[in-house]
């Protein structure tokens, strides 16, 4: 009798590149040995639409616009980063009052963000009444948003030199009353992602990413702090009016007194910072100076102090996911020479590496969306085992990852 | 890392100059205030050989473990410009400072030494480098393409602003055929 042998073979899965839910198609490669990865490919690019090369035709002010159409979420940080970049070239005074004008607004979007991932998360892991309450919140501060600004997500708020709206004295009550509502709904966010017993058996020691790793990976922004590295642009630079507030540089071991850097603290990381930028809010709206909130009203006449502009700079400011960085070079044309643009995802690309090295197939999900990328739901996986192909929708994908926090409950 | 190690501006462009002096080509310190207070940010501007752009990300690191923040890249005509935006010292309330070296190399010869093995989160930036503007990293562990799909025609680099360049593949809709 011939004895059949069993040879050990690992499998590879492809995930992605179409993500429907969130922008940013990212395509997946997998190594799989049973049911652990034990080795990731990340392919990126399918939505490249030469944003930068678009630049070269527009001047300074319409670019304004398109940075602002880069992504949808980060609808504010891009053109703030843009705008610090050309008014240090062009030696740009920015009235006191916009500068806090402009942290408002940065903080605004910052806690929409939080909020929006909270329910994409909790979504991931089966918890749909999560993402219900979380986005029924989140919906307040869109609100609030569109009261300030005119518009809900697409703001057109930032102006070179300033802010283009004012909150006038009127407005306060409103606001005051909005921010007491998020402080209560905070603290019930806090009970259910912290005490809930499942979201922390799906959570914790999921997804590590060592202070070491995130440092050498060049990560940023909550993922990288979640790890226990303190870099926050408005606590290590002034910009805007960041550096006249007490910010404090927000690690997990604030709440938990030690730093894991797994999802679970990635989620920790998340709520802090949205009772900091409430707070922050707070601070913005009592310290605010009165005065202009633009250095030059007349666009003509910016247009043209621009068009003289000669150098390079670089614009940095804290997004919701991490630090954004812009390059700008004018030489003295309409158009700026060079426009680079860097999101923070960019930076956040490699540490799903070692992040997701390990894992199962059920806590893709959850570990992918975990950095908060512009992606977070995985489409379609195929699986070519042995040349025969296997295709798991993004359903069924969502499915094993609803029956591994089941299985934990039981 | 303490508070009393942390770099000063003047105290990384002396260290650079001291070690690799006439490879530093210029290196300049720019300060932007902000807020009602004017608190102030650094930032500093250090051109180098590019021959001598390894060992200076080496030193840089023996100083402190920098971030990298990004690469950007510019189309000089004759040469192309590599900018590489490090910060130091962050960490600690308003002590960043930006440090942001840039390297010529020649179009005729367009190459530059990886620096993945010392800092292995170069590996995006250098791949995109690689395919928009023409750049040859030597020593990179991925040579793939990363924005720019494999169907993309080879020998046109995005970024170039010459013969290389993508103009021949434009399609300018908003120009009316006659």
């Amino acid at each position: 009798m011939s004895q059949t042998q069993t040879t050990k073979t690992t499998y590879h899965i492809p995930i992605g590149p179409i993500h429907p839910a969130l922008k940013e198609p990212v395509y997946f490669e997998f190594e799989i040995a049973g049911e652990k990865i034990v080795d990731v490919d990340v392919k990126l690019g399918h939505v490249h639409r030469a944003v930068e090369w678009a630049s070269r035709k527009r001047n300074p002010i319409q670019i304004l616009y398109l940075a602002e159409r880069i992504c949808g979420i980060c609808s504010y940080c891009h053109p703030a980063a843009f705008t610090l970049a050309v008014e240090k070239i062009a030696d740009i005074e920015v009235p006191e009052r916009a500068e806090y004008l402009r942290v408002i607004q940065g903080e605004l979007e910052r806690i929409t963000s939080h909020l929006l991932w909270a329910g994409v998360a909790a979504h991931e892991i089966g918890f749909d009444t999560v993402l219900y309450l979380t986005w029924q919140i989140r919906e307040k501060v869109l609100d609030l948003t569109e009261y300030l600004t005119g518009n809900r997500i697409t703001k057109g708020i930032m102006m070179i030199g300033g802010i283009r709206r004012d909150i006038t004295k009127d407005m306060l009550p409103r606001i005051k009353k909005d921010l007491e509502y998020y402080k209560e709904c905070y603290d019930k966010l806090g009970k259910v992602f912290l005490n809930d017993k499942t979201v922390k058996m799906r959570s914790q020691d999921a997804g590590i990413l060592t202070k070491d790793e995130a440092m050498k990976l060049c990560a940023v922004g909550p993922t990288t702090r979640a790890s226990g590295v303190k870099k926050d642009v408005r606590v290590d630079t002034s910009y805007f009016a960041y550096g006249d507030l007490d910010i404090e540089c927000i690690t997990p071991e604030v709440l938990t007194g030690e730093v894991n850097g797994d999802v679970y603290d990635r989620i920790i990381q998340r709520l802090l910072e949205v009772k900091q930028a409430i707070e922050l809010i707070e601070d913005c709206i009592d310290k605010m100076p009165s005065g202009d909130i633009v250095a030059e009203p007349k666009l003509a006449k910016l247009l043209n102090q621009l068009k003289k502009a000669n150098g390079e700079a670089i614009g940095i400011h804290e997004a919701p996911r991490g630090e954004v960085i812009h390059y700008v070079k004018m030489d003295g044309n309409e158009a700026p020479f060079t426009w680079k643009v860097r999101a923070p995802t960019y930076n956040n690309i490699l540490p799903w590496i070692p992040m997701l090295k390990g894992e199962q197939i059920a806590d893709i999900p959850i570990v992918a969306a975990s950095t908060d990328p512009c992606m977070s739901c995985t489409n379609r996986v195929g699986i070519v085992k042995d040349g025969r192909k296997y295709e798991l929708t993004k359903e069924q994908l969502h499915k094993l990852s609803i029956a591994k926090t089941r299985r934990l409950m039981k | 890392m303490s508070e009393d190690k942390l770099l000063t501006a003047e105290g990384i462009v002396k260290s650079f100059k001291d070690e690799f002096k006439t490879k530093i080509i210029d290196a300049q310190i720019k300060e932007h205030a902000a807020g009602t207070k004017k608190n102030s940010t650094t930032s500093i501007w250090m051109k180098v050989d590019s021959k001598a752009f390894k060992d200076v990300v080496k030193h840089l690191i023996s100083l402190q473990y920098p971030h990298l923040a990004v690469a950007s890249g510019n189309d000089l005509g004759k040469t192309i410009e590599l900018i590489y935006h490090f910060t130091v010292n962050f960490g600690y309330n308003r002590k960043q400072i930006n440090l942001n070296i840039s390297v010529e190399v020649p179009k005729a010869k367009p190459e530059i030494q990886s620096i993945c093995d010392l800092i292995p989160g170069a590996l995006i930036t250098e791949r995109e480098k690689m395919e928009m503007l023409g750049v040859d990293i030597i020593g990179i562990p991925d040579k793939r393409r990363l924005f720019v799909p494999e169907d993309f025609p080879k020998g046109v680099y995005p970024w170039r602003r010459d013969e290389t360049g993508p103009e021949k593949y434009y399609k300018n809709l908003h120009e009316v055929k006659k």
